[in-house]
């Protein structure tokens, strides 16, 4: 019998909570803060570089920046928001790079954290995105006219229209931003005791003797989850800024 | 005998983080039924339109990662509520 079967596995506070490095207790810097700050460095130096010397054919940095800007401008907002939405191009193109750089941490040797999976900061993202839906559906349809036309959806029988309405209410003020925060959150939460957990099981395997490590259920799988995170932090960030753009889109024209 | 049961039930360990466990497993366990029924009919209809009409499938594909994404918050809400829960 393997004595790794006696496998201890931390507990999941220890996963996810770092220790302070500077700050008092309010605003005490931690790992997370720290990678949070990178990441919004990184995006800044990114797309600074890439607008610097532009060149009418894009190479090098230039280029992907401008996939990039094409991926939000055709592939998220013309199909949910049409040609209006297109004032929200930089608001969704920095939603997206951001929430990008800080899920891929997940994956990059010696950080391994992704920030998302704290919840402090899909919850600001999310009561952004809140706040912005609604001053957009205020500011462009009046508060009558945007009540109306997100209570109450069109063709509906008169007899089961309060049940409806109270429906899209909740819908329209906890459902929405609570699954916008959560999915994002629990997605990279899941995906980083994932690979804490194959990390273990594959380290102490190899401590034990090191050829087990190649069998499929540690070594390989673990190699393979890691691509699979790639996928689920490129993913992640493309679901939360396509949602966004569709709750923004639905406050700023009625529904027909 | 009385004695006897005294004795054991004072002895009898506890079984709080035990049942914890196994709350939390029925709980995700519970929550993954539905989606993953519904992210089945979401992808499957959609490969099915994509299919038919290849010229459409850029349109299909972003509605159907909304749909899973609409349909998967369900079972992440119970991923959350798993690790709520304590003992």
């Amino acid at each position: 019998m393997l004595p790794t079967l006696a496998l201890e596995f931390p507990p999941i506070s220890h996963a996810v909570e770092w220790p302070i490095i500077f700050g008092g207790e309010w605003l005490g810097v931690n790992k997370v803060v720290l990678l949070m700050w990178l990441s919004v460095i990184v995006v800044f130096t990114f797309f600074f570089i890439a607008s610097r010397r532009q060149q009418l054919v894009p190479a090098g940095v230039q280029n992907v920046a401008e996939s990039t800007v094409d991926f939000i401008r055709n592939g998220i907002i013309l199909q949910t928001m049409g040609e209006e939405g297109l004032f929200y191009t930089p608001f969704l193109l920095m939603l997206f790079s951001f929430i990008f750089v800080c899920n891929i941490w997940e994956v990059i040797p010696i950080a391994q954290m992704p920030v998302n999976a704290r919840i402090a900061l899909p919850m600001f993202m999310a009561l952004l995105v809140y706040v912005m839906y609604h001053v957009v559906g205020i500011r462009g349809q009046g508060l009558g006219g945007y009540l109306k036309s997100s209570l109450i959806p069109p063709g509906v029988p008169k007899a089961i229209l309060p049940l409806l309405m109270f429906i899209e209410l909740i819908t329209l003020l906890i459902t929405r931003p609570l699954s916008l925060c959560v999915r994002l959150f629990a997605n990279m939460f899941a995906g980083h005791l994932l690979l804490i957990t194959f990390a273990i099981i594959s380290s102490t395997l190899f401590a034990v003797q090191w050829q087990i490590v190649i069998l499929p259920f540690s070594g390989f799988l673990l190699i393979a989850l890691t691509g699979f995170e790639v996928l689920v932090a490129f993913l992640q960030a493309f679901i939360f800024t396509i949602l966004a753009a569709v709750y923004i889109g639905s406050s700023m024209h009625p529904e027909h | 005998m009385l004695s006897v049961l005294a004795q054991a039930a004072e002895s009898t360990p506890d079984i709080t983080p035990g049942l914890t466990a196994i709350g939390r497993g029925i709980v995700y366990g519970g929550a993954a039924i539905g989606p993953g029924i519904g992210i089945g009919l979401v992808v499957g209809n959609a490969i099915t339109a994509m299919s038919r009409q290849p010229e459409s499938a850029g349109m299909v594909r972003t509605t159907m990662f909304l749909g899973i994404a609409f349909t998967e918050a369900l079972a992440l809400f119970g991923f959350v509520l798993a690790f709520i829960i304590s003992g």
